[in-house]
């Protein structure tokens, strides 16, 4: 029984004994010069992890329900790993330069990484609460990477006071449908709901709702977003705008289907709510921004609210177009952030985006990667974010929020003119002294195949990489 | 030759990806190659057009050249060509060998101008043979994208604030359309517009925040398909984005804008308005014609006024596709017949009438009809050509601009003669404002200092003015070449519009 139970969780342990070996390897022996090993070790190890849960089919629970590996926990994981990989090969170089690549980088992530699988799969409050924290423990700490840095020991402390504040929220929420359900089982509160629900447990919803909104920066819960993206170091912010937003995404639709599933009109409104003013404020908000960070932030907030109209939808099909945003946007980002982790001056990094002057000139194909990521974050066909939009807007129509639709293509006409005004200056932009130096080849590497996916995937054939079917999977077995 | 019209639509982006990994440098020699290669590409994807015209047969109603394979959603990558949409098809890979010709004299990046225009190509043909509405969108939207890199890079003085507007401006016309597709995906659950043109859209009135909508979700539907359609057209009063992206534009962008983009407006009308909602065309059809009615007049007048060349012509584009909506929604033969005629028709002049600004306006660098006058005494071979352009956007009889606003003014009256009479008042206006720039422009005597060295058309220039001048003639002399084509299919959709408001009308009699 019990070594059944392990072995569903053998890939948590693996990564959390390997996160483990690595921190004793390196304080006993080198140190940060074993920085650069364990960064491509762990990248290595995560891909290794895709690959293998990739392989795994139908649904185990283990401890007595507290743990779930199913097809949904599955595909968020696979997502998570792999961009935590892409992330963190993309970081190598850049905190080698800037002498910010210490052991515990790496090790960091991999804890954290282990929490956001924790997460996805959780069955209970407990084993929800547990890898929620663990992530944000993790997450708190490579926030202030550069502790020299006032701007990213502030963002550490804000992310940290805000974080434990929505951990707050959310142990309230979690206390009070315990409670009220009398038992912390998802199944469990899922069956307590069969006969109406209490006004204690609602309120525990909401409570629950608000720390999850927190945790995927949604509006009104995201002022936090801009100013940890802005002080954190840049491979760190790339690395907080994907995986932690997939886990806590995730982590959001597990609770509302699998605990809440019966109560779907008690927190669609929410849901919808959130949604909508997401979409509007990180439109609105990022018209003003120069620093393209604090840009990418509002960016994500807008594009959270997207991904909240899927789940808003409450079906199968609205998780399915929610994990189908997120594969996607976690693709745009890791291109664009490739982009952004190469924007230097004389050596030294740069985020204002008024550097990008004449970029087009210079190094044409560099730009090129850049109107690519930005068109396709803008949602405009043929690339990918279009395609994103188009599935969340379905869910949306076919669950009756015919409104949340028009507010939503509404949203991104509004949030288009900001990524617009990136092309504008990459492109139309008078000769300035922007931007120099070269793109670091992993950078390219990166950069060149996210473009190439962004652009191609939906020729005929292509289809999406097949992620449609693979998402519709793990959507049915959430939703039931 | 089962891919034909995939082959037709992916060779212009052959040939841009060619020119992208292949061609490097920016020397002479480099501009020179990429200018031949773009030239090659078009004139290639022409001739392979024509086999589809080869091979058309008007007598079918139906999609001909149809090739499916399947997609996302369930949805299929679906292509295919009839009566209607050949001819824009026919008309995107006629001038865009003529357009590249244009930008002969181009020497800013020529290599990612000539990748633009061939991007535009290849989405503008998909526009007008995509058979799923998804495609159609893709195409429709990432049209966009080339266009605000053609006028922001490579435009005049005022570039950024005209490549904005036209962005945002047809971004949010067309959002709304991809709303109604989705609800449309959900109501028919296909996004196929074969099947889509057959089904019964849910047409029962009903009331949204106290307001009643005869037709319900079909009036619903048409106005969010009608956001798209009128701006891109444009129609007035949202054609404001239209005047600046024209003058803003250089040259060949003003032509493939004028001549090709604004078609898909009409185009959508009548792929979808028409066919799909036709209670909604029913309920709002009239709304439509009284619009187009105040944009022909009021735009004649405005244009009247121009200071600019380019500005003027853009709003007697408008004026002219104001004939356009008006046909279209006059739904009888001649109306559509003529709607169709007046937008291929308007593809040969408008774009002629831009080149002959952009003649000299590469010599001179600038608009301004002021700064002009006297041109005949120096330029007789520019006179003449310009002359002709005037004369058929004029609508003089002998030229396809006659054909088809007669046509319009005749399916027009049948419907609703306070419109036509409106409608024809513009026929006069035209006049007075084409003649007016004409007298200011060419003829008199030449007292500029400036205009003293002008030189009258390279042999290029006039090459590229060949065809447009006998496209013109012999569809003024000979439209059956046009409305064989078109007739069928026409009549098709007339018959299923008429036979699927029967019932309303009769209900609005009792």
């Amino acid at each position: 029984m019990i070594s059944a139970d392990i072995q569903t969780v053998m890939p948590e342990i693996i990564l959390a004994v390997y996160a483990m070996l690595a921190l004793f390897a390196a304080v006993y022996t080198t140190k940060d010069k074993m920085a650069p090993l364990l960064t491509w070790l762990t990248s290595g190890l995560f891909v290794v992890l895709a690959f293998w849960i990739s392989g795994g089919h139908g649904t185990v629970t283990a401890f007595d329900g507290m743990y779930n590996n199913d097809g949904f926990s599955r595909f968020a994981k696979v997502l998570i790993l792999l961009s935590t990989a892409a992330v963190l090969l993309m970081s190598e170089g850049y905190m080698q330069r800037r002498g910010l690549l210490r052991f515990e980088y790496p090790i960091l992530v991999a804890l954290s990484v282990v929490g956001m699988m924790v997460m996805v799969s959780a069955g209970d409050l407990m084993a929800l609460y547990m890898g929620l924290e663990l992530q944000s423990l993790a997450l708190y700490v490579v926030a202030s990477l550069r502790r020299d840095s006032l701007k990213s020991t502030e963002a550490g402390l804000k992310y940290f006071v805000l974080g434990a504040l929505s951990s707050g929220l959310l142990l309230y929420g979690a206390s009070l449908t315990y409670g009220f359900a009398g038992t912390t089982l998802f199944s469990g509160i899922m069956a307590s709901t069969a006969d109406g629900v209490s006004l204690g447990m609602l309120f525990g919803v909401v409570f629950m709702l608000a720390g999850f909104a927190f945790k995927i920066s949604a509006a009104p819960f995201h002022m936090w977003t801009p100013d940890v993206y802005e002080g954190s170091p840049t491979p760190v912010t790339a690395f907080f705008a994907t995986a932690p937003k997939v886990a806590a995404m995730a982590l959001f639709a597990r609770v509302v289907h699998d605990a809440f599933g019966g109560i779907v009109s008690e927190w669609q409104q929410i849901v919808a709510f959130l949604a909508v003013i997401s979409m509007f404020l990180g439109a609105i908000a990022a018209i003003g921004q120069r620093d393209i960070k604090r840009l990418m932030a509002y960016s994500s907030i807008a594009h959270m609210g997207f991904a909240l109209m899927g789940l808003a939808a409450g079906t199968v099909f609205g998780v399915q177009a929610m994990l189908i945003y997120m594969a996607i946007y976690v693709t745009m980002n890791v291109g664009t952030f490739a982009f952004i982790l190469s924007m230097e001056k004389d050596g030294r990094p740069v985020t204002d985006i008024r550097s990008l002057k004449s970029l087009s000139k210079k190094q044409p194909l560099r730009a090129l990667v850049l109107l690519i990521m930005m068109f396709s974050l803008a949602g405009v066909p043929p690339m990918l974010g279009f395609f994103g939009k188009f599935y969340v807007l379905r869910a949306a129509f076919d669950a009756g929020l015919g409104w949340l639709a028009i507010a939503g293509v509404v949203a991104s006409v509004i949030g288009a003119f900001y990524y617009l005004r990136i092309v504008y200056y990459v492109y139309f932009g008078e000769d300035t002294d922007g931007l120099n130096g070269k793109m670091p080849k992993v950078l390219w590497f990166f950069a060149v195949a996210t473009s190439a996916i962004v652009l191609l995937a939906w020729v005929p054939g292509i289809n999406l990489f097949g992620i449609e079917t693979a998402a519709e999977a793990a959507a049915q077995t959430l939703v039931n | 030759m089962g891919n034909l019209l995939s082959l037709t639509t992916f060779i212009p982006l052959l040939g841009a990806a060619i020119l992208a990994v292949f061609l490097r440098g920016n020397d002479k020699a480099a501009q020179k190659n990429a200018k031949w290669v773009a030239i090659a590409t078009t004139v290639a994807t022409f001739i392979v057009s024509l086999f589809i015209l080869a091979g058309f047969d008007p007598a079918n109603t139906g999609f001909q050249f149809v090739e499916e394979r399947p997609w996302l959603l369930g949805m299929n990558y679906k292509m295919g060509v009839d009566g209607i949409s050949v001819l824009f098809v026919m008309l995107t890979t006629f001038l865009m060998p003529l357009v590249i010709a244009s930008c002969w004299n181009v020497t800013d990046r020529v290599k990612e101008y000539m990748i633009a225009f061939l991007l535009l190509e290849t989405l503008m043909l998909g526009v007008f043979m995509a058979l799923d509405m998804v495609l159609f969108y893709l195409f429709f939207e990432a049209g966009l994208i080339p266009m605000f890199l053609i006028i922001g890079i490579w435009g005049g003085a005022n570039r950024i604030y005209a490549s904005f507007k036209f962005f945002l401006y047809t971004f949010l016309g067309s959002v709304l359309m991809l709303v109604a597709i989705v609800a449309m995906f959900f109501q028919a659950g296909t996004t196929d517009i074969p099947t889509l043109m057959t089904f019964n859209f849910a047409s029962e009135d009903f009331s949204v925040l106290g307001i009643h909508i005869v037709g319900g979700m079909q009036t619903m539907l048409w106005l969010a398909f009608f956001a798209s359609f009128a701006v891109k057209m444009p129609m007035w009063p949202v054609h404001t984005w239209l005047p600046d992206a024209h003058v803003q534009a250089p040259t060949a962008g003003s032509v493939v804008l004028a001549a090709i983009l604004l078609k898909m407006g009409g185009y959508g009308f009548l792929r979808f308005s028409l066919p799909m909602f036709p209670i909604g065309s029913e309920v709002l059809g009239p709304l439509v014609l009284w619009m187009s009615a105040i944009a022909i007049v009021y735009t004649s007048l405005v244009a009247l006024v121009q200071e600019d060349m380019k500005k003027l012509i853009a709003y007697s584009s408008v004026a002219h596709m104001g004939y356009v909506t008006m046909g279209i929604f006059a739904v009888n033969q001649q109306g559509i017949d003529g709607a169709i005629f007046q937008m291929i028709s308007h593809g040969f002049i408008s774009g002629a009438l831009f080149l002959c600004v952009g003649v000299i306006y590469d010599r001179m660098h600038t608009r301004e009809i002021d700064a002009y006058g006297g041109l005949v005494n120096r330029m007789p071979a520019y006179a003449l050509i310009f002359m002709f352009f005037t004369m058929a956007n004029v609508g003089l009889p002998g030229t396809s601009g006659f054909i088809g606003e007669f046509l319009v003014l005749m399916g027009i009256f049948q419907v609703n003669t306070w419109v036509a009479a409106i409608a024809t008042s513009g026929v006069i206006f035209s006049a007075a404002y084409a003649l007016w720039l004409y007298r200011r422009v060419v003829m008199g005597d030449l007292i500029k200092e400036s205009l003293k060295t002008i030189t009258d058309m390279t042999t290029r220039e006039r090459f590229i003015f060949v065809p447009l001048v006998v496209m013109t003639l012999l569809l003024g002399v000979y439209p059956a070449l046009v409305l064989d084509i078109i007739g069928p299919s026409v009549s098709a959709l007339v018959e299923n519009y008429e036979i699927a408001t029967a019932g309303l009308s009769a209900v609005v009699t009792h």
